[in-house]
């Protein structure tokens, strides 16, 4: 350290002689900027909580994400936030966050884990079974229904539209038509 | 919404209420549930606005409020009934706008009988099915055509009926798209004719006084009056006011006459379509205005564009001529129907093979997420996703969600953590109660863990129908993944299971569109580009500009015709971040609104029949005489250029069947509608009806609740009985359910989370100090509360905020129960959904969770199989039997 | 003369007296309690950018505040206050007639307050007073702030804080505090909780024009019948020499938690100033310490 850092030193020379303010500013201090400024990127983002759609800035460094808050140039929500979406930052990178797949067989006990590729082959086995095995093509009346009751889907209301649009798009080419989401609950 | 004005979303946006007189509060606890919209009404009462809120409880919005008017969870139809009345009373109505606008003048035919001629119940009712044939609705000297999603009343005819559960949702289909009448109303400009809309609606309130309001309500009349006072008094020319409501309006056996009584009044009034204005439906997630639009709904294809029905839509020609109108935008379905197609099934759609519409699989009646659940206890269902939701402590009578859950095959969920509906087998309620044993159940599980917004790329639509583009930071950490990129991939190894197949079953997935580019490390699909497949593309594979270019052809595509534009020229427009302070008010420049980026809708009602603002101080569009087009602040909700002079020629169809003063461009008729001829299950008109479950009689009829609403005999969802029959006394509370400020629905994006589990940690009750001292219940000791469905306890809050009140002479008490807890997670808690019945809405299948009745006593609830041995002593105690509550 | 009394004579700015030249202007909170929603952002916000931690789950019962009060680990806290009392002319609705034997009878009156409270941020800081280590130190912002590389955890500031708003979080000693995100400040940023507040009820400012707002406010707000209103912390002739976060409420302060009539701890008390004397005589070895200490 520089002598001239010293604050008793600083404290004697400068006009803070009660030593309150300038002289006793620790390296700390001194050197403190706001990680929203040395962060990589500012991505912009919607607070994934209610419908208001507040618009938020997501600071990066490193590739994780070191901040979350408003921007202010929604012409909604004027850079401000709830305390929902002000926990955006744990929300997102929190320690309740789970990232593995899980499976539970038939009668089991506990979760085993899962490799993820193995996990989407198994469902989609599984959907496929059962949509052969529920498949519709006629109601009693001879009215055409090709589809199947055997498989059914609730959410949409928390996801994106694209992911939306994907679900109804798949699942109404594999004849499954109970997709529901929150909008009845 | 969609019945009344064409659209069923909100018909304003949240800035725009800065610029109301008035703001009246109902149905939604704004400053707790949308705080940030909430800085809107803030400025407007920095203005000088009045703003009153009406709910049960005195919340934090009650706590802003000049005026807090606390009623009777059940009965907003009674008090917004009273409104209407007060205004046709005292003429506060704005009559100019009443004679262009509404269908005020229109006559209604003579075999019309109304609740007041019926005791209580409309013409055309079918008991036995528990259905209204809505032919008597309709106007005089014309034929009502089908309507988008109303064939299930023909098909009822022709197929004799099957009960609640043949009932689509047709309040939804016309989310985008009001009904469809064809020929040539007859009309009464005078408004004077017996049977004009104006005498009808004057005639159906004409019993909704202040006395009677208070009879219903518990709202004494003086406070009432105050609000007929302050709501009027700010509508007309010069002044508007604005209704915001949220799912205190529409979890209800009549949620969808509520806000229909909400649109009447503004109707009247002069406030749609107008700066400060309007209706705010206030939706409670990121996009589930978008998840209506791009339906995760089973009666619906994307931009409310009805599913097929089995019989009666066998060809496209048939589904198009059912249910498209010849007048109004919906007049050019076939263009959007067969755009879908093509972006589903691409080259494989051709004019010769009906564009694949055979591909779409048919509806027989309801299929809504609450058959679901029956179907997979009874076993036929037995595949499920659950994707970012909680059924098991979001959804009424969550014990039902957990025992069909308990019979399916197999279950997939999506979610951050391990939420209740992923974790039930093995420490939900009913595995302590010794209901379920784990090792009985056989349903096998998956968790797949899900990515945060911040790791994906993609829309969401707001409350106000606004789409706003998120970007990824970074992709997502282990096996957590977006769900674009779970069903993008599972539909690419079921279509590789399934390559090669020739059964005609495997048709419809082999054949769909779904090359979608990846990016990155996982392969995450483009977002971009099933946003550009959903905007749609012209024959030379150009992005289109606007809904108005697709075909019905073939030549063009597009995945969702409302949205056609956001991806206009190529650009992405929900990214669009403009700064508000470098544009208008309106700031259209920050993402992209449906439809065609208006953000007040109907807004040629701003201006007067020859196209000036009704007065400057309320000035938003106006016809440019010069220009010759419509100018002003938003984009005008109607054709550029059609001047306010245009009549339609003889035969015009579609959007040139609309005059130069029709403001409601979807419907038909151009109108607002006062009264609604086709396309609600329930009726033309809201009237009172008392909840499913209620301590009171219904004072205005003998009819006591909706008569087609939808109730279900099941065991496990037995109802209370009827008011003054004996047994009744038993549950002599009314609960309501309700969200607060630190927690999100269910739970599952909060009770994890330490910052905010620590602002509300733990589930309780709200109760008056009277009904405290009434049942021995002391302030942060324990209750149990019991309906018979089930019982739960929670911490008692004992608050001078929650308040008796005075109904039909007698004191009635309410409890509040905030619904997010479950016990997994941070912060834990009974879930109040135990306690809700399913009896539902008829038009759009949404649970009453916002009024029912219940017992509360002190102490904790039993453990063990002592937890249903009390509901059972309840019910016996009750007399309640399959039977209870079921009467029409 | 007193510690105090030197300072005003010494020209009445705290960050020139504590030896800033060309320093920005002081700058503040003005915590507007009228249009509170109680929404808690500004808890969750503060925690957030300062990774504050979570302090324990407890349901208290004192309405919805289950934070209780500021602390080493609660730098903003929402204060939750019902009361049968009329707020200017609103029309609470509610109607306690007392029956059943409870002790509600017959009230119609309620009004629900809600109130951001904050560490001050004291022209005349007694933390910074007795802090013998010079972790507490004035900023160009005119601010106060722990320094959490210089603190040593000896706890002298706490029993001087006249708002009891310092305190030492368990498991690690040091004392804690709002910075009034002195981070953020050094680049233009307005502070977390500010920038969150949905109604703009925190509002971040130029202290003197804060002033000159909050008087209108209380001027306008009296004018619409809300007789109660009054700021609180305002005036640089109260015992602290006015805050730099001050606040307009609407009853009492007791009611709020606040004292009524907070007076410096180190003015005027010879045994204080002993003490601050000492704690002076023992910065500049305390502080060589420290910094030697960590010599990297």
């Amino acid at each position: 350290m520089a002598l001239d850092r010293w604050p008793v030193l600083r404290q004697l020379r400068g006009e803070d002689r009660l030593g309150r303010g300038a002289a006793v500013k620790s390296e700390r201090s001194e050197g403190l900027t706001p990680r929203t400024s040395s962060a990589d990127e500012v991505v912009k983002s919607i607070c994934p909580y209610c419908a208001v759609g507040c618009a938020q800035n997501v600071y990066v460094k490193d590739g994780r994400v070191v901040h979350i808050e408003g921007d202010p140039d929604s012409p909604v929500s004027r850079g401000r936030l709830c305390p929902k979406g002000s926990a955006s930052l744990q929300l997102t990178t929190g320690e309740a966050r789970l990232h593995k797949v899980l499976y539970r067989r038939p009668h089991g006990t506990d979760w085993e884990e899962l490799e993820l590729d193995r996990a989407m082959d198994m469902v989609a086995d599984r959907v496929l079974k059962t949509r052969s095995e529920t498949f519709e093509w006629e109601d009693g009346e001879g009215a055409r229904l090709r589809r199947t009751l055997g498989i059914a889907s609730l959410g949409g209301a928390t996801l994106d539209n694209e992911e939306n649009y994907l679900m109804k798009k798949l699942y109404t080419a594999l004849g499954a038509i109970q997709i529901e989401n929150q909008a009845r609950i | 919404m969609g019945t009344s004005f064409g659209r069923g979303g909100a018909t304003t946006f949240q800035q725009d209420l800065q610029n109301s007189d008035c703001i009246v509060i109902e149905g939604s606890n704004m400053a707790e549930c949308h705080p940030v919209g909430f800085q809107w009404v803030m400025e407007a009462k920095a203005r000088g606005a009045t703003v009153i809120h009406v709910d049960p409880r005195y919340t934090r919005t009650s706590a802003l409020a000049d005026v807090h008017v606390p009623l009777r969870a059940g009965t907003d139809i009674a008090f917004l009934g009273g409104i209407i009345n007060y205004v046709f009373e005292h003429e506060k109505y704005f009559r100019e706008y009443l004679v262009s606008y509404t269908n005020a003048t229109t006559i209604i035919n003579d075999r019309y009988l109304d609740t007041e001629d019926l005791d209580g119940v409309f013409s055309g009712l079918d008991r036995e099915n528990r259905t209204y044939d809505f032919h008597t609705w309709q106007y005089e000297g014309m034929e009502v055509q089908a309507a988008s999603g109303q064939r299930d009343e023909q098909y009822q005819d022709r197929a004799g009926g099957g009960g609640t559960v043949r009932h689509a949702a047709r309040g939804e289909s016309h989310g985008s798209g009001g009904a469809a009448i064809s020929g040539d109303p007859e009309h009464d400009p005078e408004m004077l004719h017996t049977r004009c809309v104006f005498q009808v609606v004057k005639r159906h309130f004409a019993r909704y006084t202040p006395a009677v309001v208070e009879e219903i309500c518990g709202v004494p009349q003086d406070l009432f009056l105050k609000v007929c006072e302050a709501v009027t008094s700010n509508s007309g020319r010069d002044r508007t006011t604005a209704f915001v409501y949220a799912v205190g309006w529409t979890q209800h056996t009549v949620g969808v006459q509520y806000i229909r009584t909400a649109a009447i009044l503004q109707l009247l009034l002069g406030n749609i379509g107008r700066p400060g204005g309007g209706i705010m439906a206030l939706r409670g997630h990121a996009s589930i205005q978008g998840s209506t639009d791009i339906p995760t709904l089973f009666n619906l294809l994307p931009g409310y564009i009805p599913m097929p029905h089995a019989h009666e839509h066998e060809s496209l020609d048939a589904f198009i001529e059912a249910d498209a109108p010849d007048k109004g935008y919906w007049g050019n379905m076939r263009a959007y129907t067969v755009s879908l197609l093509k972006a589903w099934w691409g080259a494989s759609a051709t004019d010769e093979n009906d564009f694949c519409f055979d591909y779409l699989p048919r509806l027989t009646g309801s299929h809504s997420t609450y058959e679901t659940v029956l179907a997979q206890m009874d076993g036929s269902c037995k595949g499920y996703f659950i994707v970012g939701e909680n059924p098991a402590v979001g959804s009424a009578n969550a014990r039902m969600q957990r025992l069909g859950m308990a019979k399916l095959d197999w279950l997939v969920v999506r979610d951050f953590s391990l939420i209740e509906s992923a974790t039930w087998w093995k420490d939900g309620p009913e595995i302590e109660s010794g209901e379920l044993r784990t090792e009985d159940i056989p349903t096998e599980v998956f968790f797949f863990p899900a990515a945060a917004h911040t790791e994906k790329n993609g829309s969401f639509t707001n409350t106000q129908r606004m789409l706003q583009w998120h970007f990824m930071a970074h992709e997502p950490e282990g096996a957590a993944r977006s769900d674009l990129w779970f069903y993008y991939h599972l539909g690419r190894i079921i279509r590789q299971k399934l390559a090669g197949s020739a059964d005609p079953m495997d048709r419809p997935v082999l054949d769909l569109t779904w090359d979608y580019p990846t990016e990155g490390s996982i392969e995450e699909p483009s977002a971009e580009a099933v946003l550009a497949e959903i905007n749609g593309w012209d024959p030379e594979g150009r992005p289109l500009a606007s809904y108005q270019q697709l075909k019905d052809d073939g030549s063009t595509s597009c995945g969702c015709w409302i949205y056609c534009g956001v991806y206009a020229d190529g650009v992405n427009q929900a990214a669009r971040r403009k700064p508000w302070h470098e544009q208008n008010w309106v700031a259209n420049e920050w993402g992209w609104a449906w439809p065609a980026n208006r953000r007040i809708l109907y807004n040629r009602a701003s201006a007067d029949p020859d196209g000036k603002p009704w007065s400057e101080r309320k000035a938003l569009v106006w016809w440019d005489e010069e220009k010759a087009e419509w100018a002003g602040h938003d984009i005008a909700d109607f054709s550029s250029t059609k001047p306010p002079g245009y009549r339609p020629p003889e035969g015009a169809t579609a959007e040139d069947a609309i005059s130069g003063t029709d403001p409601f461009v979807m419907q038909p008729d151009g109108k607002g509608w006062l009264f609604v001829p086709s396309g609600l299950t329930d009726g033309p008109l809201p009237t009172h009806y008392e909840p499913q479950d209620s301590p009171f009689r219904n004072p205005l009829y003998r009819q006591q609740r909706n008569p087609v609403r939808q109730v279900f005999k099941r065991k496990e969802n037995r109802y209370h009985p009827d008011p003054e029959s004996p047994g009744s006394d038993v549950f002599p509370y009314v609960v309501t359910t309700y969200r607060l400020t630190e927690h999100h629905t269910a739970g599952g994006m909060t009770r994890w989370l330490p910052y905010l589990s620590e602002l509300q940690p733990e589930f309780f009750c709200e109760v008056s100090p009277e009904l405290a001292a009434e049942r021995g219940l002391e302030h942060m000791g324990w209750a149990t509360v019991v309906t018979a469905r089930n019982v739960i306890e929670a911490r008692v809050m004992v608050t001078e905020r929650m308040t008796p009140l005075t109904v039909q002479g007698r004191t009635v008490h309410q409890i509040g129960l905030p619904y997010h807890w479950g016990p997994n997670g941070y912060s834990t808690g009974d879930a109040a959904n135990e306690l809700v019945g399913l009896s539902l809405d008829p038009n759009v299948h949404i649970q009453e969770a916002k009024a029912f009745t219940a017992d509360i006593r002190p102490g904790r609830r039993p453990r063990g199989p002592g937890r249903g041995a009390l509901v059972e002593e309840y019910q016996r105690r009750a007399g309640i039997g399959e039977e209870t509550g079921m009467a029409i | 003369m007193t510690l105090t009394e030197l300072l005003r004579t010494a020209g009445g700015d705290p960050a020139t007296n504590a030896g800033y030249r060309d320093h920005p202007p002081r700058m503040g909170f003005f915590t507007d309690t009228s249009v509170c929603i109680g929404c808690k952002a500004c808890e969750v916000a503060c925690k957030e950018w300062n990774h504050v931690p979570e302090d324990g789950l407890e349901l208290t019962g004192m309405s919805y505040d289950n934070t209780q009060g500021l602390g080493a680990d609660t730098w903003r806290h929402v204060a939750f206050i019902e009361q049968r009392k009329q707020l200017g002319s609103q029309e609470p609705g509610v109607f306690h007639d007392g029956r059943n034997g409870s002790t509600a009878g017959g009230s119609s009156q309620l009004r629900w307050l809600m109130a951001s409270d904050v560490c001050k941020h004291c022209t005349e800081a007694a933390c910074l007073d007795v802090c013998p280590t010079g972790s507490l130190f004035r900023t160009e912002f005119g601010t106060v702030v722990v320094q959490e590389d210089i603190c040593n955890g000896c706890g002298y500031c706490i029993p001087a804080c006249p708002y009891g708003v310092i305190d030492q979080r368990k498991g690690d000693g040091r004392a804690w505090k709002c910075t009034l995100c002195y981070d953020r400040l050094s680049v233009g940023m307005e502070p977390a909780c500010a920038q969150a507040c949905p109604t703009d009820s925190i509002q971040f400012g130029v202290l003197d024009e804060l002033r000159q707002r909050a008087a209108a406010r209380v001027g306008q707000l009296r004018d619409a019948g809300v007789a109660d209103a009054r700021l609180y912390g305002h005036d640089p002739d109260d015992g602290v020499g006015g805050d730099g976060a001050f606040f307009l409420l609407l009853d009492e302060p007791e009611v709020y938690g606040l004292p009524p009539d907070p007076v410096v701890t180190t003015r005027d008390l010879p045994a204080m100033w002993r003490h601050a004397a000492i704690a002076a005589a023992s910065l500049a070895a305390g502080v060589a310490a420290t910094f030697l200490g960590r010599r990297p």
